[in-house]
């Protein structure tokens, strides 16, 4: 197999994690208004939880669920708790998120120290796959196709559901949807426990190939924010091309000018912020 | 009363190597002194002009990079300085140029940007920065051929930068130019609409933010003697986001009493409690959450609800003695 094509699979597999990361930051920014930069410190959290809860004997789709819904329960403590405090100052609500991701970082230090921690690749999908004469690692596929559903499941419950009409509402105009009668610090909490989940799910199923390791957070939250940037806030398709382009130019940035691979990635962003500042497929909102 | 309060501050300050005993602590105090600047420069933005910056680190960092490279090829302290100077101001116009395009989350989110690209510039362009290495130098500079080798030494040369620091803060706020930054602050559009060019006025407030960020990094570079890309990593930009915001912002005592909690915090306290970082965590959010202006005003309140009770009968209309509101 070509160098051309290991890249560019690679780049599909980093692409669909950083979805299942993005979704739920880019829906949080676009209902909420603000950055949250614990998220990668939830992506971190989902995958050292399932280093123990395979550890214990669980299995790793079940540690992946579980996982996630720990951190989402994190996720709805945090803004039950805090940001809820906090309602409308929204850069005191980014300065608790930055400080929030401090102390989970440190946490996860103490607890699971500094060592990295490989996640096995679950029994099943190891080796490799061969599609059209060529072989592709399993375990790579199934992350590409894992955020393919992950994709259809949000822009179902996005489009298709009433839960989402009311999301898309406050996404637009939050106050004109609590005028006709939704409920938006209640889609608030949902929406940041379904953003904590996805990132905590999205660690378990990236640690067989990033494992996990302090400082995976630092690295996970730049990536996640130009996605949005580049995308859109609050727009599932920006998240989705967004998480892609992102996905191509680190991997390619990385193989190709090795020195300047942050350029690479950071420049797009900076370029859109620039001339397009809603993002690529956000829309002005009111 | 407060001219005599100013003067024994500065006394105590200024004979701090006499009197916090071991070199250590002098050390540390000129890591406050060096954050102190640093501070007072961020909070320019963050606190007078209300422009949030988490990539200021990266203007910090590009001074002492920018000293050290000149510093490694050969050239003396006077270029080392003013060359360092000179392509931090370059750096800072240019973050400006793409940052004031916005206000709000979205400068937030653009300096999160320039942050970053300055970090993987550092931490990757090996060639240049010697990645994740760093740079060293070879030993302090002798201005007017005063050794800066000892820690008292080089805590008395950061102690006069800081104070030309704090008076062109001073100057800068009683300034017309200081108002009028605070005007378009608080009503941007009422400015324009009176004929201030109000993205001329942050451009400026901005290139000052930098300038003093980048003399704070020089000065970081002489104490340590090395660069690394730790120094431009977010974590930097929101630690001394944390100065500002913990002191209070758009104060001038607040950035510097920060400056002190936080390196005081990390050195000292970081000897005793393992987990610095949770505790810094843990203060931002405690700071944020409770105390939101910070704890100079905070402190400065507290102290005049005090005095109200102690004292109900004062006329309110009269300040009390001593009162300061840290502007």
């Amino acid at each position: 197999m070509s160098l051309w094509l290991v890249l560019a699979v690679n780049s599909i597999t980093l692409g669909g994690l950083l979805f299942l990361l993005s979704a739920g930051f880019s829906l949080i920014f676009g209902l909420m208004k603000i950055p949250n930069l614990t998220h990668g410190s939830f992506f971190m959290l989902g995958a050292y939880l399932a280093t123990s809860l395979i550890a214990r004997g669980f299995n790793f789709w079940t540690a992946a669920l579980v996982g996630g819904l720990l951190v989402a329960a994190l996720g709805g403590i945090v803004e039950r708790l805090i940001l809820r405090r906090l309602a409308g100052a929204e850069l005191a609500q980014v300065l608790v998120t930055l400080g929030l991701s401090f102390m989970i970082a440190d946490v996860c230090l103490m607890v699971w120290t500094g060592d990295p921690i490989r996640i096995d690749t679950p029994a099943g999908l190891r080796g490799a796959t061969s599609v059209m004469g060529l072989g592709f690692p399993t375990y790579r596929l199934a992350i590409s196709l894992i955020a393919v559903i992950f994709a259809a499941a949000l822009w179902a419950l996005l489009d298709r559901t009433r839960l989402g009409a009311m999301i898309r509402a406050g996404v637009d105009d939050p106050a004109m949807a609590r005028v006709v009668g939704i409920r938006v610090s209640r889609l608030f909490t949902i929406v940041f426990c379904l953003g904590a989940w996805l990132a905590g799910f999205a660690g378990v199923i990236g640690g067989p190939i990033l494992s996990v390791y302090p400082g995976l957070d630092g690295e996970m939250l730049p990536l996640a924010l130009v996605v949005v940037i580049l995308g859109g806030t609050g727009s599932l398709v920006g998240s989705l091309v967004g998480s892609f382009v992102v996905g191509f130019l680190y991997n390619f940035g990385q193989a190709m000018f090795p020195e300047l691979a942050y350029v690479v990635l950071f420049l797009p962003m900076l370029i859109v912020l620039v001339v397009r500042p809603q993002g690529l497929f956000g829309r002005q909102t009111v | 009363m407060k001219r005599l309060a100013l003067v024994a501050a500065l006394a105590i300050l200024a004979a701090a190597p006499l009197w916090v005993g071991g070199t250590y602590y002098v050390n540390v105090a000129s890591q406050i002194l060096i954050y102190a600047i640093f501070a007072l420069g961020v909070n320019v933005l963050a606190g007078y002009a209300g422009l949030v910056s988490l990539g200021h680190a990266g203007l910090f960092g590009i001074a002492a990079y920018g000293g050290a490279k000149l510093m490694s090829a050969g050239h003396g302290q006077v270029v080392v300085t003013v060359g360092g100077l000179a392509v931090t101001l370059v750096a800072a116009a240019f973050f400006a140029t793409l940052s004031l395009r916005a206000t709000g989350l979205g400068f937030v989110m653009i300096t999160v940007a320039l942050g970053q690209i300055v970090w993987g510039v550092a931490y990757r362009w090996i060639s240049l920065t010697n990645g994740d290495n760093g740079i060293s130098i070879g030993g302090r500079p002798r201005p007017f051929g005063l050794s800066l080798a000892s820690p008292a030494g080089f805590y008395w040369a950061t102690f006069v930068v800081f104070l030309a620091a704090v008076a062109s803060m001073a100057i800068l706020v009683a300034s017309p130019f200081g108002a009028s930054v605070r005007g378009t602050r608080d009503q941007a559009r009422r400015m324009n609409a009176l004929g201030y060019h109000v993205w001329m006025i942050r451009f400026l407030a901005f290139l000052f933010s930098g300038f003093w960020s980048g003399v704070a990094g020089i000065l970081y570079l002489y104490y340590n003697q090395f660069v690394s890309p730790q120094m431009v990593a977010l974590t930097a930009s929101a630690e001394v986001l944390l100065m500002v915001i913990s002191g209070g912002t758009a104060t001038l005592l607040g950035p510097i009493v920060g400056a002190g909690l936080v390196v005081v915090m990390k050195n000292v306290a970081s000897a005793y409690i393992e987990r610095w970082n949770f505790v810094l965590g843990a203060i931002f959010v405690a700071i944020v959450v409770f105390m939101p202006d910070g704890l100079v005003p905070g402190t400065v309140r507290l102290g005049r609800w005090g005095l109200a009770a102690w004292r109900p009968r004062a006329p309110s209309a009269v300040p009390a003695p001593g009162e300061d509101d840290g502007r």
